[in-house]
C-alpha cells in the first residue's frame, strides 16, 4: 500500500510583485521527499522568482511558505541554507581562483582551535563529497581550472555541506554537453535516493521527462498546471506553457544552392599560452550559398573556437585558408570579418553580444555606425530607422527602440544581437549557442528566421550543444572532437546516434 | 507610461534641486554669497576643475581613470610660462625662437596630449591598469615639472597671457568662456558622434564593442590623450591666473575632478554617465568650497564635509538604481 507522503516543501498562496507589477500572484506547490518536481514556464513566467522566495533570497512577498508543516520566513539565503533548503542558479556564484574546497566552504570555514583555517579537515570533507559526486579531482584545485560540467558538480557538493532537504536547480544543464548532463542525472537519482527533494528548473523539455516526477507549469507569474510527468507529454506542456498550440518538432526547408560562399582550409587554432595545445586541429569545410551547417560537439571539443579562429579574435594564433566567394581574405581583427562579409552572433549575449545599459537602437547601430554618420554626426533619425526595420523583420517585442536592452527577455535581446549582425549584409553569418537560455516560443522563432536567411542565400554555421536542435535547423552537419573534425553528414544521413558516436570519438 | 511620476522626477533632477537648495540656504547664510563679484569668483573657480572633469568624465566613462591630471595639469603651465617668458633656445645651432601666445599654449597643450597618450599607451599595448599607469605618470609627471622648473615658480609674464586666466570678454570672465566651449564641444562629441558613442560602448561593455568591429585601442588611447590635454588647458589658465607656473600646482585636483565627475552621476564601472552630469557636480563642489569658505569654517571641516557630500550623492544614487 502506498503511504500518504507528506509536502517537505509547501508554497501557498504565495504573491510578489515589483513596484506594482505582479511577478507571481497566488501560487501554489507541493514538493515531496525524495521527488524531482520540475518547473516550467517561459522567461518571465515567475520561476526564478518564486526560486528566490522559498531560498530566501527575497523575504519581502505574501502568503506562506511551510517546511515539514511549519511556517518559515527566511531573512537570506544562509537562514534557508540552514533550514536545508539550497538553491543553485543559473550563473554559477564560484569564485574563481579560490581551491574547490575553499569554495565548497566559502561563509562556513571550518577552523582550528585558534582561528586559523584548518585546510586539512576542509580538504578531507571536500574529498568526500566530490567522491560521492563521481568527481576524482583534488579539492585544493582552483576552480577556474575545471571544466563548466565540473564547476557545476562543485556547486552541488557546497549544495550538499548542509545536509539539504529541498535542492533547488536553476537552468543546470544550460552549458553543459549531453555525456555532462548524463552525470549530473545519475547524481541527482542518487540524491533523490537518500530523499533529498529537488526543484529543476529547465528549458529543455526532453530532459524533464527523463529525470522528474511532477511538473508545475508557471505562466505570467501564476500556476496554470500540476501533476505527473508521467501522465502528460512534451506538446501538453508546451501549450500550458505559452497557453497555444505551436509546432513543437521544426524542420528547416532545405534551400541549399551549389555555388559555394564560404571554404575553410586547414584551420588550425594554437592555444595562447601552451603553444603546443591546438584548440582546433586542421579543420577544413565549404559552406555553399543558402546552406545552414550545423557544428555539433561535447564542451571543450573546439566548436567555439572555430567560429573565433575564422572571425579574426586570435590572429596571433590562427593559421589556414579562409576563402569567401572564392578570394582568400585574411583576417586579422573583427573589423577585417565584417568587410569580407562575416558576421559571429556570441555565444553569451550578455558578456559578448550587447552593451546592456544602452537602447535597442544604439545596440543594433553599433557595428555600421559608420555608415549612419555625416560629418561625422550620427543621425538619430537613420540610426532610427535601421533598428525599427529590423524590430519589425525579427518581431522583437520591444515597446519602442529607445528601451534599454537589460530590460528585455533573452530571447529579444538575442533578436537585438542578430539585428546588429544583420545590419552589416553578412555573406556569412556565424551564430554560437543562438538559443541558448530562452523560451521555447522566441527559439522557434529564431529557426524560423535561420531558415529565411538561408532561403535569402545567406550561408550560416551554428554551433550547438542541443542535439535535436543541430538535428532541425541544420542541411549539413560537421562533429568535432577534441579539436579535430571526426565527421560531416548531411542531414539525410544524419542519426543521433552516428553524431553522438563521432563526438565521443577520442584521438586515434 | 512614459509619465514620470513626482519621484522619478527629482531623482532625475536630484543634482540641480540640490545645487539649488546649496545656493538658496548659502544665500540666507551670508550676504556676501549672492553678490555679483562672488558668482563670476565661484565661476571661474570652477572652470579649471570642470575642464578637467570633462576630460575625466570620457576616460571614466571608458572604465577607466586619470590619476595624473594635476600633475600634467603643472607641467602643462611650466611649459606654457617658460615658453611665454623664454622662448626656445638651441645653443647649438645658435638658434633664439620667440613664440607667441598662441605658440605657447600649443606647446602647453602638446605636452599634456603627449603625456596623456603615454598613459594610453601604458594601458593598451602593455596592459597596464589605468590606475597604475596614470599613478605613475602622477609621481613622473610631477618629477618632471620640478626638474623643468628646478623647483622654483616661472613667474612675470606677458599681459595677453594674463589676460586668459584673468580678462572679461562680454561681461563674462575668460576661464568660463574656456570652460563653457569645452563643455559645448564635450556634449555634442559624447551625445551626437560616432566617437561619442564609442565610448560608452567600451565603457558599456568592452569585449562586446570588440566583437562588434570597434577599435578598442584607439578609441582609449584618444580619451586619455583628450584627458591630458583637458589637464593641459586647465594648467595654462591656472598660470595666467596666478602670473606664475608654480611647481607642485593642481596637486590633488585629480581628487576634486573625480568626485565632481562621480557627484554628476557617471559609473565608476563605466558605459554610464554625462558631461552635464559632471558640470552639475563640479558646480555642487565649487559652490560647496566657496560657501564653506564664506562660512568660515574651519578647513579641517572643509574637507569633512566634502566627503560626506561625496558619499551622500553617490550612496542616494545606488539606493536609487537598486529600487529601479
Amino acid at each position: 500500500m502506498e503511504q500518504i507522503k507528506k509536502p517537505v516543501l509547501e508554497v501557498k498562496a504565495v504573491s510578489k510583485h515589483f513596484s506594482g507589477v505582479y511577478a507571481l500572484r497566488d501560487v501554489n506547490l507541493q514538493m515531496y521527499e525524495g521527488e524531482v518536481t520540475a518547473i516550467i514556464g517561459e522567461n518571465g513566467a515567475g520561476k526564478s522568482t518564486l526560486m528566490k522566495i522559498v531560498s530566501g533570497v527575497y523575504h519581502h512577498y505574501d502568503g506562506d511558505i511551510l517546511l515539514h508543516g511549519r511556517k518559515v520566513d527566511f531573512q537570506n539565503p544562509k537562514e534557508a541554507a540552514q533550514s536545508g533548503v539550497v538553491i543553485i542558479h543559473q550563473e554559477l556564484n564560484l569564485i574563481p581562483n579560490l581551491s574547490i574546497a575553499g569554495n565548497i566552504f566559502l561563509g562556513n570555514e571550518l577552523k582550528t582551535a585558534v582561528g586559523l583555517l584548518d585546510y586539512r579537515a576542509m580538504e578531507k570533507k571536500a574529498g568526500e563529497l566530490l567522491r560521492s559526486l563521481h568527481l576524482t579531482i583534488n579539492p585544493s584545485t582552483p576552480v577556474d581550472q575545471l571544466r563548466v560540467g565540473q564547476q557545476q558538480l562543485v556547486e552541488i557538493a557546497r549544495a550538499l555541506l548542509f545536509d539539504s532537504r529541498v535542492l533547488i536547480m536553476d537552468e543546470p544543464t544550460s552549458a553543459l554537453s549531453d555525456f555532462e548532463v548524463e552525470l549530473l542525472f545519475r547524481i541527482i537519482r542518487d540524491l533523490k535516493a537518500k530523499g533529498v527533494s529537488i526543484v529543476y528548473i529547465s528549458h529543455k523539455l526532453r530532459e524533464l521527462f527523463e529525470i522528474a516526477d511532477r511538473y508545475a507549469v508557471l505562466r505570467d507569474g501564476q500556476s496554470v498546471g500540476q501533476g505527473w510527468m508521467k501522465d502528460t507529454c512534451q506538446d501538453k506542456l508546451i501549450q500550458l506553457m505559452v497557453g497555444r498550440d505551436v509546432t513543437t518538432l521544426y524542420r528547416k526547408e532545405p534551400t541549399c544552392s551549389e555555388c559555394e560562399v564560404m571554404r575553410v582550409e586547414n584551420l588550425c587554432f594554437k592555444h595562447p599560452v601552451y603553444r603546443d595545445e591546438l584548440l582546433v586541429n586542421d579543420v577544413s569545410f565549404t559552406l555553399r550559398k543558402g546552406e545552414v551547417l550545423g557544428i555539433f560537439g561535447l564542451m571543450g571539443a573546439g566548436r567555439t573556437e572555430v567560429m573565433e579562429a575564422i572571425f579574426g579574435l586570435h590572429p596571433g594564433s590562427v593559421s589556414g585558408r579562409i576563402c569567401v566567394d572564392g578570394k582568400e581574405v585574411k583576417i586579422r581583427n573583427v573589423k577585417d570579418a565584417i568587410a569580407a562579409g562575416l558576421a559571429l552572433v556570441p555565444e553569451d549575449r550578455k558578456l559578448q553580444g550587447l552593451i546592456l545599459n544602452m537602447n535597442v537602437a544604439n545596440n543594433t547601430s553599433l557595428a555600421v555606425l559608420e555608415q549612419l554618420t555625416r560629418f561625422s554626426f550620427i543621425q538619430n533619425k537613420k540610426e532610427r530607422e535601421l533598428s525599427e526595420q529590423f524590430v519589425k523583420k525579427l518581431n522583437t517585442k520591444v515597446s519602442g527602440t529607445m528601451l534599454e536592452v537589460d530590460k528585455l527577455s533573452g530571447g529579444n535581446q538575442q533578436k537585438v544581437v542578430i539585428a546588429k549582425w544583420l545590419a552589416t549584409h553578412p555573406k556569412v553569418l556565424l551564430m554560437d549557442e543562438p538559443t541558448r537560455g530562452i523560451d521555447v516560443g522566441a527559439k522557434t522563432e529564431i529557426y524560423k528566421l535561420i531558415s529565411q536567411l538561408a532561403g535569402e542565400g545567406m550561408g550560416i554555421i551554428i554551433v550547438s550543444s542541443e542535439l535535436p536542435e543541430i538535428m532541425a535547423v541544420s542541411d549539413t552537419i560537421l562533429v568535432m572532437s577534441e579539436s579535430k573534425l571526426t565527421a560531416v553528414v548531411s542531414r539525410e544521413d544524419a542519426t543521433e546516434e552516428m553524431i553522438m558516436k563521432a563526438a565521443l570519438r577520442e584521438k586515434a | 507610461m512614459n509619465k514620470l511620476t513626482i519621484k522619478q522626477y527629482i531623482l532625475k533632477f536630484q543634482s540641480i534641486i540640490a545645487l539649488l537648495v546649496m545656493c538658496i540656504a548659502m544665500s540666507f547664510l551670508s550676504d556676501r554669497f549672492l553678490t555679483v563679484e562672488n558668482t563670476w569668483n565661484v565661476m571661474r573657480q570652477i572652470s579649471v576643475n570642470l575642464i578637467i572633469s570633462v576630460g575625466m568624465t570620457l576616460v571614466i566613462l571608458t572604465k577607466g581613470i586619470d590619476l595624473s591630471v594635476g600633475s600634467v595639469l603643472a607641467i602643462a603651465g611650466a611649459v606654457t610660462a617658460s615658453i611665454v617668458k623664454f622662448g626656445a633656445e638651441i645653443p647649438s645651432m645658435n638658434v633664439y625662437l620667440q613664440f607667441t601666445l598662441v605658440g605657447a599654449i600649443a606647446g602647453g597643450i602638446l605636452a599634456g596630449v603627449l603625456l596623456g597618450g603615454f598613459n594610453g599607451l601604458m594601458i593598451t599595448r602593455f596592459k597596464v591598469p589605468p590606475f597604475v599607469a596614470t599613478l605613475a605618470m602622477l609621481t613622473i609627471a610631477r618629477g618632471m615639472t620640478m626638474l623643468w622648473t628646478g623647483g622654483f615658480p616661472i613667474t612675470g609674464m606677458t599681459k595677453e597671457m594674463a589676460f586668459i586666466g584673468t580678462g572679461w570678454f562680454l561681461g563674462i570672465p575668460m576661464p568660463v568662456w574656456i570652460s563653457a566651449v569645452v563643455v559645448l564641444i564635450a556634449v555634442l562629441v559624447t551625445k551626437r558622434t560616432q566617437l561619442g558613442r564609442h565610448i560608452y560602448a567600451v565603457g558599456g561593455n568592452e569585449t562586446a564593442a570588440r566583437l562588434s568591429g570597434l577599435k578598442i585601442e584607439r578609441i582609449k588611447l584618444i580619451v586619455y590623450s583628450v584627458a591630458g590635454a583637458m589637464a593641459a588647458i586647465a594648467g595654462i589658465l591656472v598660470t595666467s591666473r596666478l602670473d606664475s607656473a608654480q611647481p607642485n600646482a593642481g596637486a590633488g585636483y585629480e581628487l576634486d575632478s573625480i568626485a565632481a565627475v562621480v557627484i554628476g552621476g557617471t559609473s565608476l564601472s563605466g558605459g554610464k554617465g554625462s558631461v552635464m552630469g559632471t558640470v552639475q557636480g563640479a558646480l555642487i563642489i565649487g559652490v560647496l568650497n566657496n560657501g564653506l569658505v564664506l562660512l568660515n569654517v574651519s578647513p579641517f571641516w572643509q574637507q569633512i564635509i566634502k566627503g560626506l557630500v561625496i558619499l551622500i550623492a553617490v550612496g542616494i544614487e545606488k539606493i536609487n538604481s537598486k529600487e529601479e
